[in-house]
């Protein structure tokens, strides 16, 4: 009989397996063997977003006694609750990270619902008090790098032009390409960002587009808020220009054209949630954090970056990981069709919540949200 | 000019790189697909096959170092994408159309599962032709950086609109795509010229995949094509499987991509989803002008299973 052979063949080896672990002496961190979901939109090795949670994700693979299951690919639609229900089911996770902006509501919110015993943590979302509780949302301030890479950019660019090849007028974009913007002109007060929205997270030839279009334009340093940053990266070299990285470290694409780079930095923060799990601690809700708490990095400077450029970016970076913070949105802001939007004297500090709801763009900024 | 910009001259530059940059892929699954739809038979499956393409190329290229020799094996893997289509059609009460829904979802799947670990390295390119040398612009010489891919589709397309007229292989395909019994009467098995039609479109199909990977956008991810096979194969009927009207068509498209993009960055902003969408609604207004309830498309092929 073919199938008693194989489940035989298989307890052997399961049997062998739990020996060999008490012979070696392994102490799992967890009492039973716990999984960790992981959901993501687009393909794993995206040189960007996607490729950013798996590289958390691959981190808690090395931590023993925890099991990772992933799915690549999935959809922003009810395609993700039954890849939730499958995981919690089939696999038996306990703990579930959809990563992708959309899977927030309804999805995950419903799924929170159905199975109160279980964790889950999204990336992105906005958390309030009407949402199950063992439900939580994080995010970094990347903004912070962002700026960073736009302190950067302002002094590497001839031209004083900047481009950005964003995804969709969302506030996490818009806030990525004003701190930008803000960081240039810290550095050069002349400069401007000119902004091209291709329409969705993943449009290669719009992004190889909207690149050239920008360089057309005199534009000669650029960087990007799309899932993939790949194709911009290849493209913007490839016509001379520089570029700044997003999501992960890009410089391999391009040593010589690339700045810097606002990177994730899940790879730190994902051990820590679990530890705080497997201490019994509960992972607030609502979880923030930028360069100081190690949720964003910067990438090494390339070497087309001046000293005068590399000194002002860290002392700015200095000011981030210092216990007063630093605010790149101060009172006073005037958005690129003259109206004030944030109030004189307001200084809105990175964990202000009305930041997440921007909808302008700054002075500086070349462009419109819709 | 001074600042090295260009200004509005950015928008018509533009659409004309893009109409040379983003019409290859077109070009070659569009008149891939006339060959085969010609013979009396339509491959849907052809975004598969580009996508499989892209895929197959850049693999070979990043192996060898040699892309050209990427181009071959994409040209190589459309060929038997091709002929394993036909292969079923072959088969007594096999709906064409069905079959290429399933082969369009089979290649871009297998192309997935095996392109997962290409999506990193960065494979060698296929070289342009420096055709802005006489300009001081750089945006012009942007702008006229040719491929030779690019250039073979743009002979290739009065070659066959020259040889389905006057060759004998041209008459053969007409005669299996208007009459499959005048081609039976004349002694010529429809089945095995229909396969070849279908082969010889799936080799043109592959190559415009390996332009993707290897020119332009130049690199191999999932999102590359996005549904450029798709309406390569619907640019097909509204030029009236005739292959000059396919360049056209195709070039039309490509500038129509640029258009939204390059809109913006001279500050044009608003409705930028609308100009992105641009080449959707060019082809849905074309389907709609050109449609009729009360004849069939002229210049249809008569054996094609949606016009019998």
């Amino acid at each position: 009989m073919e199938f008693g052979r194989i489940s035989r063949r298989h307890l052997l080896q399961g049997g062998a397996a739990v020996t060999l672990g008490a012979a070696t002496g392994i102490r799992p961190v967890f009492a039973a063997e716990t999984t960790i979901g992981f959901i993501y939109v687009g393909s794993r090795d995206d040189y960007g977003y996607n490729q950013a949670h798996a590289q958390g994700a691959a981190a808690l693979k090395k931590i023993p006694g925890l099991k990772v299951v992933e799915e690549e690919k999935v959809p922003e639609t009810d395609a993700v609750e039954k890849t939730i229900e499958s995981m919690i089911n089939l696999d038996g996770a306990t703990l579930l990270f959809p990563t992708s902006f959309g899977y927030y509501n309804p999805h995950m919110v419903k799924m929170a619902n159905k199975f109160p015993k279980l964790h889950f943590e999204h990336c992105g979302g906005l958390w309030s008090d009407k949402d199950p509780k063992n439900a939580g949302s994080y995010f970094g301030y990347i903004d912070e790098a962002q700026y960073i890479s736009g302190i950067v950019a302002g002094y590497s660019s001839k031209s004083g032009k900047l481009g950005f090849v964003a995804a969709k007028p969302i506030p996490q974009v818009l806030r990525n390409i004003n701190a930008f913007a803000l960081g240039a002109r810290l550095a050069n007060p002349k400069a401007t960002t000119q902004v091209i929205f291709t329409g969705d997270w993943s449009m290669p030839v719009k992004e190889a587009e909207a690149t050239n279009s920008l360089i057309d334009q005199g534009v000669d340093v650029l960087t990007c808020h799309v899932d993939g940053p790949k194709t911009m990266v290849e493209n913007a070299a490839r016509r001379g220009a520089m570029v700044c990285g997003y999501h992960v470290n890009q410089s391999p694409l391009a040593p010589k054209a690339y700045l810097t780079g606002a990177e994730w930095n899940w790879e730190a923060l994902y051990p820590k949630f679990v530890k705080m799990i497997a201490a019994g601690e509960s992972i607030p809700n609502f979880y923030r954090g930028g360069l100081k708490e190690e949720i964003v990095k910067t990438s090494p400077y390339g070497e087309a970056v001046s000293a005068e450029a590399r000194k002002h970016a860290d002392d700015v970076k200095a000011k981030f990981l210092s216990g007063d913070g630093y605010a790149i949105f101060k009172g006073g802001l005037v958005d690129n069709k003259g109206k004030t939007v944030i109030a004189a004297g307001t200084d809105r500090g990175q964990k202000d919540p009305e930041l997440e709801k921007m909808d302008y763009l700054v002075e500086g900024v070349v462009g419109a949200t819709s | 000019m001074a600042d090295g910009s260009i200004g509005l001259w950015t928008v018509p530059l533009a659409v004309l790189g893009g109409a040379i940059r983003v019409s290859t892929p077109f070009l070659f699954v569009s008149l891939g697909e006339c060959i085969t739809e010609r013979s009396g038979r339509i491959n849907l499956g052809l975004e598969g096959t580009l996508v499989m393409g892209a895929m197959s190329a850049y693999g070979i290229s990043y192996l060898t170092g040699s892309p050209w020799l990427g181009v071959l094996a994409a040209g190589i893997t459309g060929a038997l994408l091709g002929a394993l289509h036909a292969g079923i059609c072959s088969l007594p009460r096999v709906n064409d159309i069905a079959v290429g829904i399933a082969l369009m979802l089979f290649g871009t799947g297998l192309a997935f599962y095996l392109g997962k670990p290409l999506i990193e390295p960065t494979a060698p390119r296929l070289p342009a032709i420096d055709f802005g040398w006489w300009s001081d612009i750089p945006q012009v010489r942007a702008a006229l950086r040719v491929n030779v891919l690019f250039l073979i589709g743009v002979a290739l397309a009065p070659i066959l609109y020259w040889a389905f007229r006057t060759t004998r292989w041209g008459l053969l395909i007409r005669t299996a795509g208007e009459s499959s019994d005048a081609a039976r009467a004349m002694g010529h098995s429809v089945l095995l010229i229909r396969l070849r039609a279908t082969m010889v479109g799936g080799f043109l199909a592959g190559i415009g995949g390996s332009f993707l990977s290897l020119f332009y956008p130049g690199s191999w991810n999932e999102g590359l094509s996005s549904g450029q096979g798709i309406t390569a194969v619907a640019l097909v009927i509204f030029a009236r499987w005739d292959p000059l009207l396919c360049l056209w068509a195709s070039l039309a498209f490509g500038g129509a991509a640029a258009l939204g993009p390059a809109l913006q960055s001279v500050g044009v902003t608003s409705g930028y989803h609308l100009f992105n969408a641009a080449p959707y609604i060019l082809t849905l207004a074309i389907m709609i002008i050109t449609c009729s309830p009360k004849r069939t498309l002229t210049g249809a092929p008569a054996e094609l299973s949606i016009t019998r």
